[in-house]
């Protein structure tokens, strides 16, 4: 660079450089690691060392008060062996698939009823009602639902009885548990994916629709040639975010059954929270966590080959 | 006759349209908002203990400061929101900043590994985080929810897309006028970025306000619990006798969410699809 550039120039440049940029580089230097060193400590200690520690930790045995043993993939046999466990497992992915679709389902209905004609101040209410769930605690909500879904004196039941329909153990009974926390789920969380498809579905320019209706195309059509298509990029990542989130489901079992009757409505990090602080295997905890770890990273994958094949569409 | 037949049948369709549409939103806000409503009802109209007859009044209200100790679970949980919040605002913004205006070597492989720690689940590094937390002595504490909460990868990652719209131009003004890094952040790109400043905030307020897994396993001690916990307790404490009162606490908790639903909408919604976007 020096031996190419003019002899004139080259100084200038050069000097210019090493007065104007010396003494502010010294203090950048110094500013990103000042401003780096809580976000790169903190992840790294709580958030990276854990990752290891679970790992590590999978392959111990260890009940907190006496010394760890290494017990190799005992945790993994006992996983895959333990019934509870698996049930739990299979009560989790169940609760996704039915959580997700049911989830999907309404939010794009909705969203696209309100994204119709209708005066703002209507969408306005109509948005923030359907979005409102979202911003309380799942835990308040599930002691709500508890109520509504009580038994005896449960307003569902009430309502159900106008129609000569006894009293159904909503909470008592394994399918009536799983579907109360299906429904107080979807109810607190299909907000969040029809905020998205609201996002979605106004990037669509309003052109596309007006030359289809003047082409003779009925809102059915309109609906499936242009709405599902171009919405489907935003359909892949709510679905992959919905499903991420549903796999953590623990708070409504929690408060609204603690996973029964029985074993009903134990999910996974249900298991995870029991093996470790109650009966303190600390171990197959972090084995069963790593497994559920694998299952997340498996559909960020999918997402992620599957919009590489959007990008040629698009 | 054949013209009013032709059109009657497309503008009636419409108008069954409308009103289906109506309809079917119509039921979707009863149902979100519906259950909402029966509990500021139920929570308003508490059981008189002896006549058994509903009545308006505050007597549920009453009756869950005397359960439990509402004032202190409810500072214990404005405690660890807004230190939460307030913490996670500053160091996102400082590394936001820092990966939207400097070039360093590894800078790529650093945001790489910050943004692989979203792909990880809280659930699943809690027995390292309990154990690391057990370790410092900070088990059954408040600083056991607040420290692990500080730094965001989420918010570090939105605060980095807000800098980098953000002309550049400004610092170089800034530099020649003699202004050095430092005063460059604090005066210049930090009042600058307050919008995407409110948005990490109240993603992190609405979620630790109502967050109830990590206090669950954090704190054992009463005096300890957050707000959702303390409510979670007193339900399992009184059974079913005492609906109105167990409801009564849940609309107190509710409040500060609803404040944030009210004034903060906007950045709310920005921050709740912000991770869906590239």
């Amino acid at each position: 660079m020096s031996t190419a550039t003019p002899p004139v120039s080259a100084p200038t440049v050069a000097g210019k450089a090493s007065v104007k940029k010396h003494p502010g580089q010294v203090g950048n230097k110094r500013l990103i690691w000042v401003f780096l060193a809580p976000t790169v400590i903190g992840l790294g200690l709580f958030t990276f060392l854990p990752i290891i520690g679970s790992i590590v930790l999978a392959f111990f045995r260890w009940d907190i008060i006496s010394s760890p043993e290494f017990v190799g993939v005992d945790n993994f046999v006992e996983l895959a062996a333990n019934p509870t466990v698996r049930i739990s497992f299979l009560n989790t992915i169940g609760f996704v698939i039915a959580a997700v679709i049911v989830q999907m389902a309404l939010a794009l209905v909705l969203a696209i009823l309100v994204q119709s004609r209708m005066p703002d101040w209507l969408r306005t209410f109509f948005r923030s009602s359907l979005f409102f769930p979202l911003i309380l605690s799942a835990a308040s909500v599930s002691l709500i639902m508890a109520y509504l879904f009580n038994q005896e004196f449960g307003l569902v039941n009430q309502f159900l009885n106008l129609f000569g329909i006894g009293n159904v153990g909503w909470l008592t009974t394994g399918l009536g548990a799983k579907t109360v926390v299906l429904f107080v789920y979807v109810w607190q969380n299909f907000g969040f994916t029809f905020l998205l498809f609201l996002g979605g579905i106004s990037a669509i320019p309003k052109e596309v629709y007006e030359a289809s209706s003047i082409d003779g195309a009925s809102g059915l059509k309109q609906f499936q040639k242009i709405t599902l298509p171009l919405l489907s990029p935003t359909i892949l990542v709510a679905s992959v975010m919905a499903i991420i989130s549903a796999l953590q489901i623990f708070d409504q079992p929690y408060v609204l059954t603690r996973g029964g009757p029985g074993d009903s409505t134990r999910t996974a990090v249900m298991v995870i929270y029991e093996s470790a602080f109650q009966q303190l295997e600390f171990g197959l905890a972090s084995a069963i966590g790593i497994v559920l770890t694998l299952l997340i990273m498996l559909v960020t994958g999918i997402q992620f080959q599957l919009s590489k094949r959007f990008v040629f569409y698009g | 006759m054949a013209v009013i037949d032709a059109v009657e049948p497309q503008s009636r369709m419409r108008g069954v349209g409308t009103a289906t549409k109506y309809f079917v939103l119509a039921v979707g806000v009863f149902l979100t908002l519906g259950p909402v409503v029966w509990t500021l009802f139920t929570a308003l109209t508490p059981t008189d203990p002896i006549t058994n007859e509903r009545a308006v009044g505050f007597g549920a209200f009453q009756d869950v400061f005397v359960q439990i100790p509402v004032w202190l679970y409810v500072w214990n949980s404005a405690l660890v929101t807004l230190i939460v919040a307030a913490g996670q605002m500053l160091s996102a913004a400082m590394a936001g900043y820092v990966f939207a205006r400097f070039e360093f070597k590894g800078k790529n492989v650093l945001f790489g590994m910050i943004l692989a720690t979203m792909m990880v689940p809280m659930q699943v590094t809690i027995v390292p985080v309990f154990m690391l937390i057990r370790g410092m002595g900070l088990a059954d504490t408040l600083l056991a929810l607040i420290i692990p909460a500080l730094p965001t990868a989420f918010g570090t990652f939105l605060m980095r897309q807000y800098f980098m719209g953000l002309p550049p131009e400004l610092a170089e003004a800034a530099q020649i006028d003699g202004a050095g890094p430092w005063r460059v952040f604090f005066k210049i790109y930090l009042p600058l970025a307050t919008p995407g400043l409110a948005i990490v905030g109240i993603l992190a307020f609405n979620y630790h306000w109502n967050e109830f897994f990590r206090p669950l396993i954090m704190t054992i001690s009463e005096e300890n619990f957050t707000l959702p916990l303390g409510l979670v307790t007193l339900q399992g404490n009184l059974g079913t006798g005492s609906v109105a009162t167990v409801l009564a606490g849940v609309v107190i908790s509710m409040i500060p969410a609803l404040a944030v639903f009210v004034f903060g909408q906007k950045p709310l919604r920005e921050g709740l699809t912000a991770g869906a976007g590239k």
